[in-house]
């Protein structure tokens, strides 16, 4: 950020594409979302996934194979704003300090 | 070398057609344009061009002018050659966008019948709107003469289009005054025009196969470096604008600087005007002259970027400078074309005495006696050794 | 303190209604002098136009690059097309005292002359809207105005004109404003 204006690209124009995945937004965080797989509908049968949907970081990472689906965060970039654990009907996940 | 004689077409043409000539020769990608009176011809001679086969452009029938700035942004972004036209009401709800394409150095080239604003609602000529749009980061030019219409059209893509600048251009044509007007314009052959105007070599144009993002978000962090760079490339202009019309003077014999200077080196009283009325100002500096009166003119044409130093320097001893012109800003200390003209005369060892007059508004005729009224009041006050801030001429009061 | 801004400019004042091809008219004879290698400016005056309101036209012509862009006020010329408007102005208004009045009127100069109190330059008469009706059928008086115009000032060829005028309405268009435009110079009385 201490670049002078003949140092950066003309009119703010990004022309490294894809750029944004080197800034880790993981460092932000002050609480970590644990996920509890007990209750968790993704586990149980691979439905629900509010959580991935709502996520603003793409940092809810649901995978299946073979008819098996696992549950994990990516903490690179989840800046830990919490809307996962408020929006998950089966209270699955929760907030825990840093 | 200048074209011969034999190959340049001498037309009749409105200021619109001239216009819309010029940017048929250009050979556009895209012409985005929502039509408003006086600007209408421009885009209706323009159109007809197209459905006749005349030119390749795609023509794009916008609902708004909000929507023809934007889509002239994107049809840049994506390195095409573009323009669009417009007036009053229609440029001031492009307003946003205006500034959009200033910032993101889109080189579009907007040709404007100047027009009164509202209200009340007039379809007449003033510079409310131009000078309005002064500080988006639009280059102004402001045009006298159908010719220099045309000719001020051609030049302004090489302007805007050249890597130093990348900016757009507002080229200016007084409303009615000239874009109805029917005079003597000399066309060039359209190969020469292409040989004067070439293809536009985009910076970083928008490629799926090199993918950049355009306009993003900067923030305090990077948003007055931004600025920085607008700044410096519009700084560039005066050089750059030099050389263009040096090449374009070497195949028409004709140019017109950033302004132009009419018997001032030993004028006592210089008038400072804009566009047509600086053609009017020059009559009357010829017949004040045969009278005796050393009266000059400077006319100018570049509005945006301000020459202030050639405008000091044309000034020189004079003893006062009248001003005249179409745009109030309401409740200024000096209306747009003097706030400029006195800041440029500010640190001249001998300042002249400033007069503001206004006239004009809504398309009040200005006539050569208007000019010779405020010539009276100038040689008044520069008797009593004191004048008005601004002054309005050819109102009722 | 007389100050003439228009040395070496012809100009002309047109007077009609919106619809009777003031401003084309005005425009031809502006292109005719072109083509005879002048400079020149045609322009309405401006305004929204309707049908049957009073509009005007100006043109200046000359040798030299035209300045001045102002309407004209002291006409060397004035040409109105429309009989009804003698009614409600002075088409004599501002002309200079050697300049020229052209009028579509059934009266003869003469009468103009008594009627306006214009007693200089010269006095035109042509009845344009007879010819027309009777060549072309329609109400188009503006070609045969401007002919007695053009014939009485001199101020281009009149064959450049009927040339101007088969250039924009080539066929048979052109051709009958060709006879009319031939008629009114034999017609017009000057005087
Ligand atoms: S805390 Fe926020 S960023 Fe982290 S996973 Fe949950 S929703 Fe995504
Ligand atoms: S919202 Fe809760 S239940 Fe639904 S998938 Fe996410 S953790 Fe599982």
């Amino acid at each position: 950020m201490s670049e002078k204006f003949n140092e950066i690209p003309m009119a703010g124009n990004i022309v490294e594409p894809g750029n944004a995945e080197k800034y880790k937004t993981g460092g932000w965080r002050a609480e970590k979302p644990i996920h509890n797989p007990e209750a968790c509908l993704w586990i149980k049968n691979g439905t629900c996934g509010r959580c991935w949907i709502f996520c603003p970081d793409m940092s809810v990472i649901l995978t299946e194979k073979n008819g098996k689906y696992s549950y994990e965060f990516n903490y690179e970039y989840c800046k830990g704003c919490g809307i996962c654990a408020a929006e998950c009907p089966t209270q699955s996940i929760h907030m825990e300090k840093e | 070398m200048t074209i011969s004689k034999d190959k340049i077409k001498i037309e009749g043409l409105t200021g619109d057609s001239a216009i819309a000539h010029a940017l048929r020769q250009a050979n556009l990608d895209v012409l985005a344009a929502y039509p408003i009176t006086p600007q209408t011809i421009i885009v209706e001679d323009y159109q007809r061009f197209a459905a006749d086969g005349e030119i390749n452009a795609a023509v794009i029938p916008v609902e708004s002018e909000h929507s023809a700035m934007s889509a002239c942004v994107g049809a840049s972004a994506v390195g095409g050659r573009v323009a669009t036209a417009s007036a009053s009401a229609g440029l001031a709800l492009m307003w946003e966008i205006l500034y959009v394409a200033a910032s993101m150095r889109m080189p579009i080239v907007f040709t404007v019948a100047n027009r009164a604003l509202s209200g009340p609602i007039n379809i007449h000529n003033d510079h409310s709107d131009g000078m309005g749009m002064r500080d988006s980061g639009f280059i102004q030019l402001y045009c006298q003469s159908c010719q220099e219409a045309y000719d001020t059209t051609l030049m302004a893509f090489r302007l805007a289009e050249h890597h130093d600048i990348l900016l757009p251009v507002m080229v200016g044509i007084d409303g009615f005054i000239l874009s109805h007007n029917v005079e003597r314009v000399e066309m060039l052959p359209d190969d020469e025009v292409e040989k004067f105007v070439g293809v536009r070599a985009p910076v970083d144009p928008l490629d799926p196969n090199n993918p950049l993002t355009m306009g993003p978000l900067a923030l305090t962090d990077y948003y007055f470096e931004f600025k920085e760079q607008q700044d410096r490339a519009i700084n560039r202009v005066p050089k750059v604008y030099k050389e263009v019309e040096a090449e374009f003077e070497k195949i028409t014999g004709r140019k017109y600087g950033q302004f132009e200077t009419y018997k001032t080196e030993d004028a006592d009283i210089i008038i400072i005007a804009m566009s047509t009325m600086g053609g009017t100002a020059k009559v009357v500096a010829d017949v004040l002259r045969e009278k005796g009166e050393k009266v000059g003119v400077i006319r100018l044409k570049m509005f945006r970027p301000f020459p202030a130093e050639g405008i000091a320097k044309a000034v020189g001893n004079a003893k006062a400078v009248a001003i005249f012109e179409k745009a109030m800003s309401f409740g200024a200390a000096a209306h747009p074309l003097a706030m400029e003209v006195r800041t440029a005369l500010y640190e001249s060892k001998e300042r002249p005495m400033i007069l503001d007059f206004v006239v004009g508004l809504g398309g009040r005729d200005v006539p050569p006696t208007t000019f010779v009224e405020g010539i009276e009041k100038t040689k008044e006050y520069l008797k009593a050794g004191k004048a008005p801030k601004y002054e309005t001429l050819g109102v009722r009061k | 303190m007389s100050m003439d801004f228009a040395k070496g400019i012809t100009a002309f004042r047109w007077h009609g209604r919106g619809g009777q091809g003031v401003v084309t008219s005005n425009q031809m004879l502006g292109k005719a002098a072109l083509a005879e290698g002048n400079y020149i400016q045609a322009f309405p005056e401006f305004g929204p136009e309707r049908t049957g309101a009073p509009v005007r036209a100006f043109l200046r012509i000359s040798k030299e690059p035209i300045q001045v862009y102002a309407q004209v006020y002291i006409p060397d010329v004035v040409v109105c097309i429309d009989p009804t408007l003698l009614e409600v102005l002075n088409p004599a208004e501002g002309l200079k005292t050697e300049g020229t009045l052209v009028l579509n009127t059934e009266s003869d100069p003469k009468d103009i002359r008594d009627r306006f109190g214009f007693k200089g330059g010269k006095v035109v008469t042509v009845d344009a809207s007879t010819i027309a009706m009777e060549v072309m059928g329609r109400p188009f008086y503006n070609m045969p105005t401007m002919a007695a115009a053009v014939s009485a000032t001199g101020v281009v060829e009149i064959d450049t004109v009927i040339g101007e005028v088969l250039n924009r309405y080539p066929g048979k268009v052109g051709d009958l404003n060709k006879v009319a435009i031939e008629r009114a110079v034999k017609e017009a009385q000057i005087g």
